[in-house]
C-alpha cells in the first residue's frame, strides 16, 4: 500500500506543478470538473443539433478548461432532464440546453414538482420560428387556399407533428381555433420524421422549424404558406405572418442555456462569459442566418421576466387546447 | 458511366494520404469502441465531432464514417467473446456467435463476422452507388402503415426462434413489448406505466439495459452456477494457419446467410424508421427459414453469424442514404453525422447530390476504402480478442461484470438503469433456470418502440379502420406475407397434433 | 424444481396484474375514429402475459415440463452460495457506486471477486484491482468524455486531482 500512496502523492505533486500556470492566470471561478451539458431532447432533433454545435464551437476555440459533456436526457418530454437539473449534485457544473418543453412539461406534469423559476439563466442563443408547410403536389400556394382546402375536407385533412402538447401542436391548435378548422393530427417522435412523411405525402401539411424543412424547400418539394414569427423572415420574404392575417399570435422555440437551480453567482458569471463568446463567434452568427434563427439577446433580469411571461402564455395556450 | 467517373474521383479523394490516415485511425478507434458493451458508434462519432473542425469537411465526414464502420465491425466482437450484444444491431449475432465461442470456435465466429460484414458492406456500397436517388423515393413511400407491416414481418420471421415451451415464449414476447411501452406515450403526450411511480422510469427501459441484464449478468450467473465456476470448453487456439482455415470454413458455411443478409439488410436499412436492427434480425430469421438445417441455428452455425453481421453492415450503409438524400437520420449515429454536416455548412437533402457532388462522392468512395480497411484491421486484431478468452474464467467473469456495469452506465447515464440491470440480471437467471427463453423479450423491446407508434399513427390516419394495412399497395402484400408466416408454424403444429391423434 | 416452477409463474402473474392495473391510467379501449388509446398496448399485452402464466400453471399441473416433474431442489448448497456470493457481489458493487464512486466500486468489487471467489494471488488481485479502474478512468473520462458517478463528497478531491492531470 505504501507504494500506491507514494505514487498518488507523486502524481498529485506533478499535476499541481503542471496546472500552476493555468490557475495563476485564471481570474475568478473556473470549472474544476467536466461540465454536465444536458440536452432536453433525444439525439437527432433541433435541440440536439444546436447543443452539439455549441459544444463544438466552445471546444474548437478552447473556451473552457474542462470539457462540456453532452448527454441526451429527453425522457418524458424533457421531464428527465428537468429532474436531473433540479436534483443536480453539483449545480456549478450542470447546464442544460432547452426548448419549449422547459415551460410546457412542468405545467403538464405537475407531479414532477419542478419550478423553472429556480433555474439559473445563462444565455439565450436564439429563438426558432415556426412555418406552415405543404407539399408542392398539393397545389396549395397561399394560406387562404389552405384554409379553404381544410374546410372542404371536413376533418379529413391530415397534419403531422411531434405530439400533443409539443410546440407545433400548440401552433396548430391555435390556428385551428382561429379559423375554425378540423384537422386530423398525427404525432411523430421527431421533427425529422415529420418532414420525411410530408415529403412522402403521407401527411398533407406540417408546422416545422425552417431548419428541419430547409433541404426539401430548396429542392422545391415544400411550399411555405405562413410564418408564426413577429415579422416576415429574411429567408422567406414572400411568406406572410400570422400577425398580418390579423391574429396577434407568434410562436418561437427557444434555444437557451440554463444552469441548475442553486448555481453560484461566480459560476453563472463564468458560463455567461463563455457562452457569450460562443454567441458572438462567427460560427454561431452564420448558423443563426443559415438555419433562420432569430437572435434575442437578454441579460439575466430580462430572461427571468421573459420566463415568467412564457410560463403564463403556455399556461393559457395549454388550457385552451385542453378545452 | 458518369457514375463511375464520379466514383473514381471519390475513391481517389479517399486515398489522399490525410484521408487514408484518418480512415485507418477512425476504423481502429471505432472497432474498440464498438467492442465495448454499452458503447457504440454513436459515442465514437459524438466525441470526435469537435475534432473534425480541424480538417476540411470532406476529410471530417470520411473520418466519422470510418468510425461508424469500425464500430459496426466491433459490435460482433463483444457478442461473440463476452456474449453481450454491445449494440442492438448485434443481438442476433449472439444467437450463434456465443455457442460457437463456447465450443472453442470463437475465431471461426469472428472471422465469419468479419468476412460477412465486408461482403455486406460492399454489396450495400454498390447498391448505394448505382441506385441512390431511386432508393430515396422508395424510402419516402414507406409511411407508418408500411413500417408497421414491416415490423409484423420481422416478428413473423422470429416465430420459430423461441424454445419449445410455447406459453413461456409467448410470455417472453409480451413481456418485452410491455417493457418497451414504459415511460412516455408520444401519441397522447402522457407519462405511462411509470412503475411504482419511480421517476427513473420516465425515460423508459432501453434495449441496452435489458440486454446487459439478461446476457451480461443473468447468463453469466447461469454459466457460473451450471459449470461450478470451472469452464474448460472455451479453449481457443489461434494460429495464422487456423485463421486461413476458418476463413475457408466461413466462406463454405456462411455464404447463404451472407447473401441474404447483404440484400435484405440494405433494403430494410434504407427505410428511415426501421434501420439496422430490424434488418439484422429479419436476415437471421429468413436465413434460418431458408436453411436446410434450421435446427443448427442457435447451436452455433457460421450461417447464423454471417446473416445478421452481413445485414447490419449493409443496413448501416443503407441508413446513410436517407440521411444524405433526404436529410433524415435513420439512427442516432447518422443524426450526429447530420449535425456535423450542418456544422460544416452543408445542407443534407435532395439537393446535396447536385450541389456538393464532390463531397458526396468523396464520402461514398471512403465507404469502399473504409470497408477494406475495417476488414484488414479487424482480422489483425482477432488474435487479441481470442487471447482475452484464454484468461482463466475467474478473471474473465469479474471483468465481464465490470464491463457490463460501466458500459451500462455509459449508455444510459443513470443509476436507476444500473439497478434495473441488476434486477433484470437476477430475474433472468431464475427465468433461465425454468427454461423461459429470453431472446424474444430482447427482440421485442427493440421492435416494440417502432411497432406501437406506427400502429397507432396508421389507425389515426385511417380514422380507426384496420383495413388500412391491407389496402395500401406496399403495406398490403407485406402484411399478408407476415400473417401467413405467423400462421404457418401454428398450422404445422395443428397437423402434427392431428397426426399424433390419428396414429 | 416443482415448487419453484409454480412459484415463479405465480410471481410473474402478480407482476402482470400490476402492469395491467398500471396501464389503466390511460384509455385501454379502442377509441372510435382514433384507434387504440394510450393504455391499449400495455394492457392487452400484460393480459397476454397473465394468460401465458395461467397456461404455464396448467402445464405444471399436468406435469408437461421437465421442471414440473422434477423433485430435485432448485439448486444445491453450492449453487445457492455461488448465486448469493456472485449476484450479491454485483448488487453490492452497484450499491457502492454512490458511496465510493464508480472507480472505487470497481476496485473493491475486483478485489473481492479475485481474492475471495477466484482465490488468486495478492499480486494479481491488487494489480488488476488498481490498474483496471485507473485504465477505465483514462478511457472514459479522458478519451470518451463520459463522466462516471463520483460517490459521496469525500471522493471529490481525488477526482479534482485526476481531472487536473487529464485536461
Amino acid at each position: 500500500m505504501k507504494l500506491t500512496k507514494r505514487l498518488f502523492l507523486g502524481l498529485a505533486a506533478g499535476s499541481a506543478l503542471a496546472t500552476l500556470p493555468l490557475s495563476a492566470l485564471a481570474e475568478g471561478w473556473q470549472p474544476r470538473r467536466p461540465i454536465d451539458f444536458t440536452i432536453m431532447a433525444g439525439p437527432g432533433g433541433g435541440a440536439d443539433q444546436i447543443a452539439r454545435f455549441v459544444q463544438s464551437v466552445a471546444e474548437a476555440n478552447d473556451l473552457t478548461n474542462r470539457p462540456l459533456v453532452p448527454t441526451n436526457r429527453g425522457g418524458g418530454s424533457g421531464a428527465e432532464a428537468l429532474l436531473h437539473l433540479k436534483d443536480a449534485r453539483d449545480p456549478d457544473h450542470t447546464l442544460m440546453v432547452t426548448l419549449n418543453s422547459f415551460y410546457t412539461t412542468p405545467i403538464r406534469q405537475e407531479g414532477l414538482g419542478v419550478d423553472i423559476e429556480a433555474f439559473t439563466p445563462i444565455t439565450m442563443m436564439g429563438v426558432d420560428p415556426f412555418v406552415l408547410w405543404v407539399h408542392k403536389d398539393s397545389g396549395i400556394t397561399t394560406f387562404e387556399q389552405f384554409v379553404e382546402r381544410v374546410k372542404e375536407m371536413d376533418g379529413g385533412f391530415v397534419m403531422g407533428g411531434t405530439g400533443s402538447g409539443q410546440e407545433d401542436s400548440i401552433v396548430i391548435a391555435y390556428m385551428a381555433g382561429a379559423y375554425d378548422l378540423k384537422i386530423k393530427y398525427i404525432p411523430y417522435d421527431g421533427g425529422g420524421a415529420v418532414a420525411k412523411d410530408l415529403a412522402g405525402q403521407q401527411i398533407m401539411a406540417t408546422v416545422n422549424n425552417p431548419a428541419e424543412a430547409k433541404g426539401f424547400y430548396e429542392a422545391g418539394d415544400f411550399v411555405p404558406l405562413l410564418a408564426f414569427s413577429d415579422e416576415r423572415m429574411e429567408a422567406y420574404p414572400d411568406v406572410p405572418t400570422m400577425k398580418e392575417k390579423g391574429h396577434d399570435f407568434s410562436y418561437y422555440n427557444q434555444r437557451a442555456l440554463v444552469g441548475a437551480p442553486g448555481m453560484s453567482e461566480e459560476a453563472a458569471a463564468y458560463y455567461r462569459e463563455v457562452f457569450g463568446k460562443v454567441y458572438e463567434s462567427d460560427e454561431w452568427q452564420k448558423y443563426l442566418v443559415s438555419e433562420s434563427l432569430s437572435p434575442l439577446p437578454m441579460d439575466e433580469a430580462q430572461t427571468r421576466a421573459y420566463w415568467a411571461t412564457q410560463v403564463q402564455n403556455h399556461r393559457d395556450l395549454l388550457a385552451k387546447i385542453a378545452n | 458511366m458518369e457514375i463511375l467517373s464520379f466514383l473514381a474521383d471519390g475513391v481517389l479523394l479517399a486515398l489522399l494520404p490525410i484521408n487514408l490516415f484518418l480512415i485507418v485511425i477512425g476504423v481502429t478507434v471505432g472497432l474498440f469502441i464498438g467492442a465495448m458493451p454499452g458503447l457504440g458508434s454513436v459515442n465514437g462519432v459524438a466525441i470526435l465531432l469537435p475534432i473534425t473542425f480541424l480538417v476540411p469537411p470532406s476529410s471530417a465526414i470520411i473520418f466519422l464514417a470510418a468510425i461508424y464502420y469500425g464500430a459496426m465491425y466491433g459490435g460482433a466482437i463483444s457478442s461473440v467473446t463476452l456474449g453481450i450484444p454491445g449494440a442492438s444491431t448485434a443481438v442476433a449475432t449472439t444467437f450463434d456467435g456465443r455457442p460457437l465461442a463456447l465450443k472453442g470456435r470463437a475465431s471461426l465466429a469472428l472471422v465469419t463476422a468479419a468476412l460477412a460484414s465486408f461482403v455486406g458492406g460492399t454489396v450495400a456500397n454498390i447498391f448505394f452507388t448505382l441506385f441512390a436517388p431511386l432508393l430515396a423515393s422508395l424510402a419516402l413511400s414507406f409511411g407508418p402503415p408500411e413500417i408497421f407491416a414491416l415490423m409484423l414481418l420481422a416478428f413473423a420471421t422470429f416465430v420459430g426462434l423461441g424454445g419449445d415451451d410455447i406459453p413461456k415464449t409467448v410470455f417472453s414476447i409480451c413481456f418485452g413489448l410491455v417493457l418497451a411501452s414504459v415511460g412516455f406515450d408520444t401519441i397522447s403526450g402522457e407519462p405511462r406505466l411509470v412503475l411504482f411511480d419511480i421517476p427513473g422510469f420516465l425515460r423508459g427501459i432501453g434495449f441496452i439495459v435489458l440486454a446487459i441484464g439478461v446476457y451480461g449478468i443473468g447468463e453469466m450467473l447461469w454459466t457460473i452456477e451450471q459449470t461450478r465456476g470451472e469452464i474448460t470448453s472455451m479453449n481457443p487456439k489461434m494460429t495464422v494457419k487456423g485463421m486461413v482455415e476458418d476463413a475457408r470454413e466461413a466462406a463454405r458455411l456462411g455464404w447463404r446467410g451472407t447473401t441474404i443478409g447483404s440484400i435484405l439488410g440494405f433494403f430494410v436499412g434504407v427505410l428511415p424508421a426501421a434501420g439496422a436492427t430490424p434488418g439484422s434480425l429479419m436476415s437471421y430469421g429468413v436465413a434460418k427459414m431458408m436453411s436446410r438445417n434450421p435446427q443448427d441455428y442457435g447451436n452455433g452455425t457460421p450461417d447464423g453469424v454471417a446473416a445478421p453481421e452481413a445485414a447490419n453492415n449493409s443496413a448501416s450503409t443503407g441508413a446513410m442514404l436517407p440521411m444524405l438524400t433526404l436529410g433524415i437520420p435513420g439512427s442516432p449515429t447518422t443524426a450526429i453525422l447530420l449535425g456535423g454536416m450542418v456544422i460544416w455548412g452543408l445542407t443534407p437533402g435532395p439537393r446535396l447530390f447536385v450541389d456538393e457532388s464532390e463531397f458526396v462522392w468523396g464520402l461514398i468512395g471512403s465507404f469502399y476504402i473504409s470497408n477494406v480497411a475495417a476488414l484488414v484491421i479487424n482480422l489483425a486484431f482477432i488474435p487479441l480478442f481470442i487471447w482475452m478468452l484464454r484468461m482463466p474464467f475467474t478473471i474473465l467473469s469479474p471483468l465481464i461484470f465490470v464491463l457490463s456495469i460501466v458500459g451500462g452506465f455509459a449508455a444510459s447515464h443513470s443509476m436507476h438503469d444500473l439497478w434495473l440491470i441488476v434486477i433484470f440480471g437476477i430475474g433472468a437467471f431464475f427465468m433461465r433456470k425454468f427454461d423461459y427463453p429470453l431472446a424474444p423479450a430482447v427482440l421485442a423491446i427493440v421492435l416494440g418502440p417502432i411497432a406501437e407508434p406506427t400502429l397507432r399513427q396508421s389507425l389515426l390516419l385511417s380514422s380507426g379502420d384496420p383495413t388500412i394495412f391491407f389496402t395500401r399497395p406496399i403495406a398490403g402484400p407485406i402484411t399478408v406475407i407476415a400473417i401467413v408466416l405467423i400462421l404457418l408454424p401454428a398450422l404445422k403444429l395443428f397437423r402434427r397434433n392431428r397426426a399424433v391423434v390419428h396414429s | 424444481m416443482r415448487q419453484g416452477e409454480i412459484s415463479l409463474a405465480g410471481l410473474l402473474a402478480l407482476f402482470s396484474l400490476y402492469l395491467m392495473w398500471k396501464a389503466t391510467d390511460l384509455p385501454i379501449g379502442y377509441i372510435r375514429g382514433q384507434g387504440p388509446g394510450g393504455g391499449f398496448w400495455p394492457f392487452w399485452l400484460s393480459l397476454g402475459m397473465l394468460l401465458s402464466c395461467l397456461v404455464i400453471a396448467w402445464n405444471w399441473w399436468r406435469g408437461k415440463t421437465p421442471a414440473s416433474r422434477s423433485d430435485e431442489p432448485l439448486m444445491d448448497g453450492f449453487g445457492w452460495r455461488t448465486v448469493v456470493l456472485v449476484g450479491g457481489g454485483v448488487a453490492a458493487f452497484v450499491a457502492l457506486i454512490s458511496v465510493v464512486s464508480m472507480y472505487g466500486a470497481i476496485a473493491i468489487f475486483l478485489f473481492y471477486y479475485l481474492r475471495f471467489l477466484g482465490r488468486h494471488s495478492w499480486l494479481l488481485t491488487l494489480g488488476l484491482a488498481l490498474i483496471l479502474p485507473i485504465g477505465l478512468f483514462f478511457f472514459f473520462e479522458g478519451a470518451m468524455q463520459i463522466s462516471m458517478p463520483q460517490g459521496m463528497t469525500f471522493t471529490q478531491p481525488f477526482f479534482d486531482v485526476m481531472y487536473d492531470i487529464i485536461y
